[in-house]
């Protein structure tokens, strides 16, 4: 099967997915407690003034009539305009995406340069010191909580060095790289800890295979036997996991914008929360939803193209 | 011994862990002839894959070298360093493995796993892929250009077990350790691969290992054998010699228990009870408990290797015992 029209075969199974999502999201929105009357237009507001309120946004409609609604504005791209910004919630939506993904990458990145060197090392230089250090770091590098792990480094290297911005985003690209570099660093070092023992046992593991054993009897050097058998075998789980991990990071990045004050979409969306900013949080969770998907069909588009046996159906 | 290209004197090796000492290869010694096929013959376990895998230094770390030499082409590989080790494997001498399913890297292409062969030749990309196909068209893979550019899961167990041959032969090495080619395929793929190790032996005048627990492949492939037995080597000869005068209890038993000739499952006779356990061996005949000739001399002392007839030897108290057996072919 080619690829493009699995990937076309995903994105039309991702509409009914995508359809129980807004269903769901729109029926919680409604059990939050709260009025949107009262939010939007305070106490201090008449009896009048609520009822005029509620009628021009559809409170007194059927259920089933103001989903409908909801989801041909859905389909216009209009999620709804939030009370706190007065603005519509998918520019406001568009404007902050680009930094958390820009964070995404920038941990992945850390991950990736940092995470899988050290666990091929940790994995070849079984039950030695680098080992056993590695392996205590992996212990504990998950369980060490990030916002504070994170006000760390920004103490150290931030406020004390002086090396990287301190809440400051920067208006240039140069100035928003230096931005996610400590935030990046810092989601990186807790996922790290599982992708390194990770790919450790997977490292070990494939050592002991035949093929690697043949790939020796052939004569092969081995730095080749290492790039070309150990590791790319030891990769294919990791990726799996680290994919995983990516998805759930979007979650995660609610922390860390807080933490390094990053105008991204976690940040904006635990405002909105706190503000009782419905469309905003209706539409932030919407995104997040077609994230993951996304991330999980090029993960698996990724998957095929590093293990042959798989094919994509 | 200049007509030997191989010469293996008291080769010792253990398995060892905390908690027990695997006496895998225990004081062997043979040679090879230059262009002969020689059969390595025993029942599973008896650790005819770990000599083969000590001859390379291809062991995992729990195997612990004891002792003895390997003379290739007069050249001691004991001792060499993993780059000049490097030299030998795969160019000098290849190793096809028992291990049909998992041998082979899962994640590149065939091409890629032959081409791996030609590093450091000087060869053009069109002459890397000329020869590959040539050695795909050697060991009898059907059309070879698609298949190159094939994973190995694309392809059936005896197909694997030419790949695998192909590779080893790719660096024209003069010397070929076929571990089991034949185990684990059925019966007519397993008559083709003894046709194929056959036909290089001829073609390319390789000196060939081959390593088995089936009697009747050997009696088709090899010039001389060596019969294994717990680690050891309990007689050694030409084949036509063995199998028409064993002089060794066990390997009468194997030609006895043999499959008769016209395809019916019924043996002479099987030899009764089970090979010692490794980390355990007698200090004695590792053969007694189960040897109807065995006497008391058997059981307290370790028989010597003796020279029974020409270029042939029996690890045994009681030769002359066997001085009548008749094995399967009347001479
Ligand atoms: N890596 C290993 N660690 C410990 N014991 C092993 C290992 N490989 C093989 N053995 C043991 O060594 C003995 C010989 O094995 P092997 O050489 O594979 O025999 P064969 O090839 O004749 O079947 C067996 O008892 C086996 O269990
Ligand atoms: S030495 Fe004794 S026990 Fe061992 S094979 Fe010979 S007769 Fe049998
Ligand atoms: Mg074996």
């Amino acid at each position: 099967m080619n690829r493009l029209s699995y990937i076309i075969r995903r994105l039309i199974q991702m509409i009914p997915v995508f359809f129980i999502v807004t269903v769901l999201v729109f029926v919680l929105i409604r059990c939050i407690p709260g009025d949107p009357a009262l939010t939007m237009l305070g106490d201090r507001a008449t009896h009048e003034m609520i009822e005029a309120y509620r009628q021009k946004i559809g409170y007194y409609d059927p259920l089933w009539l103001q989903y409908f609604i909801f989801l041909k504005d859905l389909l216009h791209f209009d999620l709804g305009s939030s009370l706190r910004y007065s603005e519509p919630v998918i520019n406001l939506i568009l404007e902050r995406l680009p930094v958390t993904i820009g964070l995404t990458v920038s941990v992945v990145f850390f991950t990736v340069v940092i995470g899988f060197p050290l666990g091929f090392m940790a994995g070849k230089k079984r039950n030695k010191l680098p080992d056993y250090i590695i392996r205590i770091y992996s212990l504990f590098g998950l369980s060490a909580p990030q916002f504070w792990v994170g006000l760390m480094l920004l103490l150290m290297f931030g406020v004390k060095i002086k090396l990287f911005p301190v809440s400051n985003w920067g208006d240039t690209l140069p100035e928003h790289i230096m931005a996610l570099i400590l935030p990046g660093i810092t989601q990186a070092l807790g996922i790290m800890a599982v992708i390194i023992r990770n790919l450790r046992n997977n490292v070990v593991d494939i050592s002991g295979t035949s093929y690697v054993t043949f790939a020796r009897s052939k004569g092969l050097s081995e730095g080749r036997i290492d790039l070309r058998y150990i590791f790319r075998n030891a990769l294919l789980p990791t990726t799996t996991i680290l994919s995983l991990w990516i998805a759930s990071l979007l979650g995660g990045c609610i922390i860390i914008e807080t933490v390094f004050n990053l105008p991204g979409l976690g940040a904006l969306m635990i405002n909105s929360v706190l503000s009782r900013d419905y469309s905003v949080i209706q539409g932030g969770v919407l995104i997040f939803v077609i994230t993951v998907l996304i991330i999980n069909l090029i993960t698996d588009i990724i998957y095929s193209m590093l293990d042959p046996r798989v094919t994509l159906n | 011994m200049e007509n030997n290209i191989l010469e293996v004197k008291n080769l010792k090796m253990h398995y060892v862990s905390k908690y027990e000492t695997v006496k895998a290869i225990n004081d062997i010694s043979f040679s090879v002839k230059k262009g002969e096929t020689f059969g390595l013959v025993g029942e599973s376990g008896c650790g005819k894959s770990s000599v083969c895998k000590t001859l390379l230094q291809l062991l995992p770390p729990n195997a612990k070298f004891m002792g003895g030499s390997i003379k290739y082409k007069g050249k001691e590989l004991i001792g060499l360093s993993n780059k000049e080790l490097q030299k030998i494997r795969g160019r000098e001498i290849s190793m096809s493995f028992q291990e049909l399913m998992t041998a082979l890297n899962p994640v590149t292409k065939v091409k890629e796993q032959i081409y791996e062969q030609f590093i450091g030749l000087k060869m053009t990309k069109q002459e890397k892929y000329a020869k590959a196909v040539n050695l795909l068209k050697l060991v009898g893979i059907p059309s070879p250009e698609q298949r190159l550019e094939e994973y190995v899961h694309q392809f059936s167990g005896g197909m694997r077990q030419r790949i695998m041959i192909a590779i080893a032969l790719a660096a024209q090495p003069s010397m070929l350790l076929a571990d089991e080619p034949t185990t684990a395929l059925d019966v007519t793929i397993q008559d083709q691969i003894i046709k194929l190790i056959n036909s290089l032996k001829e073609t390319l005048g390789m000196s060939i290992i081959l390593v088995t627990h089936d009697l009747g492949v050997v009696s088709q492939m090899c010039d001389s054998i060596a019969v294994m037995y717990a680690g050891s080597i309990v007689e050694t000869g030409d084949t036509l010699t063995i199998f028409s005068k064993p002089r060794h209890p066990y390997t009468e038993g194997l030609i006895r228990s043999m499959p008769k000739d016209d395809g019916s499952k019924d043996r002479l006779e099987s030899i009764e009870g089970a090979p010692p356990n490794l980390n355990n061996l007698p200090k004695g005949c590792s053969f007694a408990e189960r040897c109807k000739y065995a006497t008391e001399i058997c059981i307290n002392q370790m028989p010597p290797l003796k020279e029974v007839g020409e270029n042939h030897y029996s690890k045994c108290f009681h030769t002359d015992l066997l001085i009548n057996s008749k094995g399967l072919i009347e001479l």
